[in-house]
């Protein structure tokens, strides 16, 4: 034990003497959280379009005056023709058109059907879509509103309750999704340069002639960045809460030990590469090249992870945030207790003893 | 030029000696190109649904094969409990729940009018949208098959329809590869490129060889070339690999406008990159710091490119970051020449903003860099 605790204020001196790192290291979060959290969403806001209304009567303009008022579009009218869109798609201004044929409310009345035309750039197919959906339920509204205002027979109304974000805030999605990213990231980072540095350095050799305990020595290595990390974790769930607004509906008590959890097993993950690297220039190609897009694309709040193709779904379940982000969307939004997210905590703890298991076992205690 | 010459060998005879590294560099973008782009689909199906029927009537039977045979909706559960479908939304196994009350046929035939209940998970704001939406219209259709059914022909409402016909142009058929893929491979190409210039310096600075460059009368912009070219070489490498090997052949993606556009934007990109990778390491004494440094700039640059999230919904000043993040220009680039075939004349604003990002950042690394400590 005492030899345990001599390790760990080795550690601590080595982490609290680089000044400058330590400042990144408390700095990084709290910038990456302010900046992710407000600027990342998937929601579409503000989007210039072009409304081309060749017909000009009653209907085109109360349907344009419902697209005004949504907080999604920035309208323009004016006529383009068909190359001029595309010029305008080709510059970047503009990223819909919506066009209102000559005669829309005579074919309305007359022939009971009138044609919108959206066309949208496809160039980028998640904006596209997202606009063309939004311009559609728009216009669907406005067809649903005139039908029950004529009392027909057989009305069957749908009343929708929006649960959980009754205000579809992008951010209630993004934000626990962000927390996972730079707290999984970061302690990664971290550790993952410790072990491999000593050996650079060459100061490896004088703790394999030591008889030190192989496990003591990298547990102790992590020490010090748990300690930081929890000081982080905190920093991160006060800014979520009253910068950022997100609830906490369930207990902090368990959102933060399912947070040290998370942290643990980054740690750990951070370990195993330090352990199989020979250089730090390697282990932080891996930590943070070999990280950074799996980690992003496969936690879930990107790209819903139900689309993927089925392998990518299978792969998807070695990333640790990804159940983080399921484990922190259920205490903060949904409120709910440690017996719906057993499971998933289970597969962290699971992943955690493998990690530190195998990078234990790699730790060699001979020089090459 | 000579003493460039000499340089030149000594750093690339240090690349090529560390194999693991020179393995990595190309291995770790080439696999993540092949993996990722098919993780990124942002369409919106297989929607979960439960259906909870109090009714089991023929127009709840119709109703609920009507939303199946759809094709964006999944049946998870079919029952009549509501607080057991609230569980499955609790535990993330259902989206959305189509709670059909008890006598809903009986009522509507007699009392003209009924209602549904329909709860959205909408964690996922988008996605609840998508899916309530399209659950309306299923039920506005199915509504109106009612009617025909149930009502002589000449008292069927008419109805006016507003058809909307959208199209998808540049992606008529919304293939997000041809989107994803080259994005993805600007931001492969910017982490080699970064991550391995500010590590180089610095690893000289901690093995204590930069002393003996400091000595020699190597003048600073040779050294900062020296350090320069290799990565660069490096950078153009992965990119091509990506674009012809991955892109092509995987994924069948041809840029749609000239490739000598891309790689005359790429050589300039690569030296803004290269640049920032420069101004880290000499910040930097240790490479623990060069490398935290980078991490902490490269995931800003990665994720306030406009690659995942759009640029347009950010809040005003977050806009200023994205302004400020070469990433950005050539992501847009990279749209524009492989999707629509844009120029030189179409791409010159973010190819000027880019040449100054290049000169900007390189003259910065010179000017700091010291050789007397």
């Amino acid at each position: 034990m005492k030899q345990f605790i001599a390790f760990v204020r080795k550690e601590f001196y080595h982490v609290f003497r680089d000044r400058k790192t330590l400042l990144l290291l408390f700095g990084m979060p709290i910038a990456q959280i302010v900046l992710f959290g407000f600027a990342l969403t998937n929601e579409i806001k503000n989007t210039k379009i072009v409304i081309c209304d060749y017909s000009k009567d009653v209907v085109t303009r109360a349907i344009i005056d419902k697209l005004e008022v949504s907080k999604n579009f920035e309208i323009e009218k004016t006529l383009l023709g068909n190359n001029e869109i595309e010029e305008a798609f080709k510059k970047g201004a503009i990223k819909l058109v919506v066009v209102f044929p000559p005669n829309f409310n005579n074919d309305l009345n007359h022939l009971n059907k009138a044609q919108i035309q959206i066309i949208a750039d496809a160039s980028d197919p998640n904006t596209a879509t997202t606009l063309t959906m939004y311009a559609t339920n728009i216009i669907a509204d406005y067809q649903r509103e005139i039908m029950q205002g004529q009392n027909l027979p057989y009305q069957i109304n749908t009343e929708m309750r929006m649960i959980y974000n009754p205000e579809l805030k992008g951010t209630t999605n993004f934000v626990p999704g962000v927390m996972a990213l730079v707290l999984f990231l970061i302690s990664v980072l971290m550790t993952s340069a410790s072990i491999v540095r000593e050996k650079e350095m060459g100061t490896m050799e004088v703790l394999l002639v030591s008889p030190f305990n192989t496990i003591l020595v990298v547990i102790s290595k992590a020490i010090p960045y748990f300690f930081l990390s929890l000081f982080n974790l905190a920093i991160i769930l006060l800014l979520s809460v009253y910068l950022l607004d997100m609830p906490i509906k369930g207990s902090l008590i368990l959102l933060f030990a399912e947070s040290a959890l998370l942290i643990i097993t980054a740690l750990s993950l951070g370990l195993l590469i330090s352990n199989s690297t020979a250089s730090q220039q390697t282990a932080m190609l891996i930590s943070l090249m070999g990280m950074l897009l799996p980690t992003v694309m496969f936690a879930g709040f990107m790209f819903p992870i139900e689309n993927m193709p089925k392998a990518l779904q299978i792969i998807s379940n070695i990333v640790p945030a990804k159940w983080y982000y399921i484990i922190a969307k259920s205490i903060m939004i949904k409120g709910l207790g440690f017996s719906a997210i057993w499971k998933e905590t289970l597969v962290l703890l699971g992943m955690t003893v493998f990690l530190l298991v195998v990078s234990i076992k790699k730790f060699k205690i001979r020089l090459s | 030029m000579r003493t460039l010459k000499v340089l030149l060998r000594k750093e690339f005879r240090q690349i090529f000696r560390d194999k693991t590294i020179l393995r990595l560099i190309i291995a770790l973008p080439i696999v993540q190109l092949l993996v990722m782009p098919l993780a990124a689909d942002y369409e919106i199906k297989n929607i979960n649904i439960t259906v909870v029927d109090h009714d089991r009537s023929t127009f709840s039977h119709d109703l609920t094969s009507k939303i199946l045979s759809s094709g964006y909706f999944k049946l998870v559960d079919y029952n009549n409990s509501f607080p057991a479908g609230y569980e499955q939304m609790e535990n993330n196994e259902t989206d959305l729940i189509l709670e059909i009350p008890l006598n809903f046929e009986r009522n509507l035939s007699r009392e003209n009018a009924q209602k549904l209940f329909v709860a959205v998970n909408a964690i996922n704001g988008t996605k609840a949208m998508v899916g309530s939406a399209y659950l309306g219209r299923i039920i506005a259709a199915y509504n109106q098959d009612i009617r025909t059914e149930m009502l002589p022909p000449s008292k069927v409402p008419n109805m006016p329809t507003i058809e909307i016909v959208s199209s998808n142009w540049f992606n008529r058929y919304l293939n997000y590869p041809v989107f994803m893929v080259p994005g993805i491979l600007v931001l492969l190409v910017t982490m080699v490129g970064a991550y391995m210039c500010a590590l180089n310096i610095v690893k000289e600075k901690e093995a204590g060889t930069i002393e003996q460059i400091n000595v020699t009368p190597i003048r600073k912009h040779h050294f900062i070339l020296g350090k320069l070219i290799p990565f660069w070489v490096i950078g153009m490498f992965v990119f091509t690999i990506g674009l012809f090997l991955v892109a092509r052949v995987v994924y069948g993606i041809v840029p749609a406008g000239s490739v000598l556009v891309l790689y005359s934007f790429l050589a300039i990109y690569l030296l803004a990159v290269l640049g920032i990778g420069l101004i880290i390491s000499t910040y930097s004494n240790t490479q623990q710091q060069a490398m935290s440094l980078a991490f902490f700039f490269m995931m800003i640059f990665i994720l306030m490119g406009g690659l995942f999230t759009p640029i347009d919904s950010m809040p005003e000043w977050a806009k200023w970051v994205a302004k400020a993040n070469p990433v950005t220009y050539f992501i847009e680039v990279m749209r524009m020449v492989v999707m629509k075939g844009s120029g030189f004349y179409d791409i010159r604003n973010q190819l000027l903003i880019t040449v100054g990002f290049a000169v900007f950042f390189n003259t910065w690394a010179i000017l700091n860099y010291r050789k007397t400590s």
